[in-house]
């Protein structure tokens, strides 16, 4: 379903990605961690088609198309979701509105009808129960004065709406409560199918918990430095990150 | 008077000779004195020009080159009430004028509570009302402005507005203007809205052309809002793309009243909204919105005077432009603190969107403070669609076009929301898509 290979991107001339690899099949879940700076949310962002970024090297293959020829709305409406660490607050439009707009937009690429006010909202009121969301949130312009946890949750109620293929979630755990936590990943696993793939980028072995997955990656400087399953994870909770480090650290130096 | 320049230069004198032949009995009135005051006032200053400090960003030269032709009646030809209704956002209280001339036909005054005077100034002072003659230029002066000079000057017909104390209008009066004809006209009406102590009214004031020339509109308000008096004031100016718009809203506020503009420039060549108020009694509110959306070669200005005169009054005051290709947004924000004005808050905000590389924005506040326990802020932006937002909106399905609109009406949409009458801000909403929007989904 994705597949990247040799991945480098950079910004402002800066180079953060530096060789990506990953391959990812229909109907998985894939965890990547990594400590802060790494890169994670880059990849995600160029996955999505953040134009700020400038890829340099490498191919992203999506469904076999080449992912990165494509706008980020074609992207989209192939069935890429990213759900964002740090979601924009876009005063001035309500978040029904927003949704209705993204939601026909998909749906036209996908020679369906635009759904009636009637239709909508009733899709809506149904996919509200899946992440538990407060319905005054969706009255509001979108994400404006949300609190961070109602910021994430709205991300995946967005993710309920569209039915992404793809979806790759940044962050979504961080910020949530417990309970929260709990009914986010709940509504996530609700939304799998056999034929859609799920990237979480985390810190936290808890939501791994949830969303149990079955490739975890760390991702250390712009690279994809260990792959393995979801004990990996556990091992990571535990020692954290150093050792990964230095183990790569004197494999290049014996490369 | 004294005679410079060319004849061309001078259509006003001309005109104004004509003007006086067809006044007959009222020639004599003191209200016609004030016209020839204001006309010997303009010949003195002539047309602005950008070397006035009040000017500097909009050079009227495209207007004073022009020898236009004063419209001394209302020429309804072709005009029908299909074309008013068209115009129109729906309200009890309508009237109609045809480049600057009351049309009673065309107009439907409703039902008025005990009073209350909706009529056209002509009538008041041909029916030597005592308000109406009393109050006329009072608030407006001749000096300051050389536009508000040759509007006295030719002084004729407009709004006649009088809600006595204590009364509240449910409806919104709908004041109309319509400019036709082919002829580069000179349409130049008056409104004068007295507002008693604790009455309630809301007033919009729509300027339209189905005229294709290029109409000089130079309209003055003046309005008196009683002690408690509650007013929301809001306008609308669409006129066609070659009009000149010079408009000058005077607001005199006494204790406790309440004033709200929320003004909306679309249309228009060249397009100068002045707004004062003057708190002049305590516990006075002002807020003035406003509201430009621009394209082509476009000039929207915008200048508000805003004066605290008295103690513990608040004023908040929201101009936004959104301008595209090679228009020009022009803003100037004047707040006087007085010395007597103590416990002054006001607040002063002016964000600009441009949509284009070529359009431009000048902005200016200009606070002058003379007490000392006040508070008073003001900010301005000056910047394009926010990247971080589009890719959001793209990035959920929603193609880049789509979403610059989605974008541009939220951010213009900020004001329009702030006019209370549904009707036209419907009309408001759909005016300011139609000039906006390039996405196919409306
Ligand atoms: N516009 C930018 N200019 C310069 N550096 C940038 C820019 N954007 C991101 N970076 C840098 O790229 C690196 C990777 O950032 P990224 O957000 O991808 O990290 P991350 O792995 O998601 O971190 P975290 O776990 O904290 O979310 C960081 O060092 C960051 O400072
Ligand atoms: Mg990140």
């Amino acid at each position: 379903m994705l597949q990247i290979n040799n991945l480098h991107a950079s910004i402002n001339g800066k180079e953060i990605l530096s060789g990506v690899n990953l391959k990812v099949q229909p109907g998985e879940v894939h965890a990547i961690m990594g400590p802060n700076g790494s890169g994670k949310s880059t990849l995600a962002q160029v996955l999505a088609g953040r134009e700020s970024y400038e890829v340099t090297e490498g191919e992203v293959l999506y469904e076999g198309k080449n992912l990165l020829e494509m706008d980020p709305e074609e992207r989209a409406r192939e069935g890429v979701f990213l759900a964002f660490q740090y979601p924009v607050e876009i005063p001035g439009v309500s978040n029904t509105y927003f949704l209705k707009a993204a939601l026909n937009s998909v749906r036209k690429h996908r020679g369906l009808e635009d759904l009636d006010a009637v239709e909508f909202l009733k899709l809506v009121k149904q996919r509200m129960k899946i992440v538990d969301m407060d319905e005054s949130l969706l009255n509001r312009p979108v994400n404006e004065g949300f609190s961070g946890g109602e910021k994430k949750r709205n991300e995946i109620f967005h993710m309920a709406v569209l039915e992404p293929k793809l979806a790759i979630l940044d962050e979504t755990d961080s910020g949530l409560d417990i309970d929260a936590l709990r009914i986010v990943a709940d509504g996530v696993n609700q939304l799998r199918r056999k034929d859609n793939a799920v990237i979480v980028v985390t810190h936290y072995q808890r939501l791994l918990n949830y969303i149990v997955p079955d490739f975890v990656h760390v991702l250390v400087d712009g690279r994809i430095v260990k792959s393995g399953t979801k004990d990996l994870a556990l091992q990571l909770e535990e020692k954290g990150y150093d050792w990964i480090k230095d183990a790569t650290d004197s494999t290049l130096a014996t490369a | 008077m004294t005679k410079h320049g060319t004849d061309q230069a001078h259509w006003y004198q001309t005109n104004f000779e004509l003007f006086e032949k067809n006044l007959n009995g009222e020639a004599s009135s003191r209200v016609h004195a004030m016209r020839k005051e204001a006309l010997v006032r303009f010949a003195q200053t002539g047309f602005p020009t950008t070397k006035h400090e009040e000017w500097r960003f909009t050079n009227v030269a495209p207007i004073a080159k022009v020898s236009f032709q004063p419209s001394f009646e209302a020429g309804v030809v072709g005009l029908s009430r299909e074309d008013v209704v068209r115009l129109s956002f729906g309200t009890a209280h309508q009237l109609v004028f045809v480049n600057g001339h009351f049309v009673e036909h065309l107009s439907s005054v409703g039902t008025l509570p005990r009073g209350a005077i909706v009529g056209s100034l002509a009538s008041a002072l041909k029916g030597n009302d005592e308000l109406a003659h009393g109050f006329i230029g009072k608030y407006a002066s001749i000096q300051e402005n050389p536009f508000t000079a040759l509007n006295m000057a030719f002084v004729q017909d407009g709004a006649f507005l009088y809600i006595p104390q204590g009364t509240v209008l449910e409806e919104a009066i709908s004041l109309l203007f319509i400019s036709t004809g082919t002829a580069p006209l000179y349409v130049a009406p008056r409104n004068l809205i007295i507002v008693g102590d604790r009455a309630e009214v809301t007033i919009a004031e729509s300027y339209f052309s189905l005229a294709t020339s290029g109409t000089l509109t130079n309209v003055v308000t003046e309005i008196v809002a009683g002690e408690g008096a509650i007013i929301e004031h809001d306008k609308l100016q669409n006129e066609c793309a070659e009009a000149y718009h010079v408009a000058s809203l005077h607001v005199h506020q006494k204790g406790k009243s309440n004033f709200i503009s929320n003004s909306i420039a679309v249309g228009g060549a060249l397009v100068r909204n002045n707004v004062s108020s003057v708190l002049d009694g305590e516990y006075a509110e002002c807020t003035l919105n406003g509201l430009s959306v621009a394209n082509g070669t476009q000039l929207i200005d915008n200048h508000t005077v805003i004066d605290h005169a008295k103690p513990n009054c608040p004023s908040h005051e929201l101009y936004k432009s959104v301008l595209d290709d090679a228009s020009r947004g022009v803003f100037n924000g004047k707040i006087f603190v007085r010395r007597d004005a103590q416990k002054t808050d006001a607040k002063q905000t002016n964000k600009t969107l441009l949509l284009s590389d070529d359009a431009t924005m000048d902005t200016k506040p200009q606070l002058e403070i003379f007490a000392d326990d006040v508070k008073c802020t003001h900010g301005a932006t000056v910047g394009q669609l926010d990247a971080e937002q589009m890719f959001y909106l793209r990035s959920r399905g929603i193609d880049e076009t789509l979403a610059a609109d989605i974008l541009t009406f939220a951010f213009a949409g900020d004001v329009v929301r702030r006019v209370h009458v549904d009707g036209l801000r419907e009309q408001l909403e759909t005016l300011v898509h139609a000039k906006l929007g390039k996405g196919r989904e409306r």
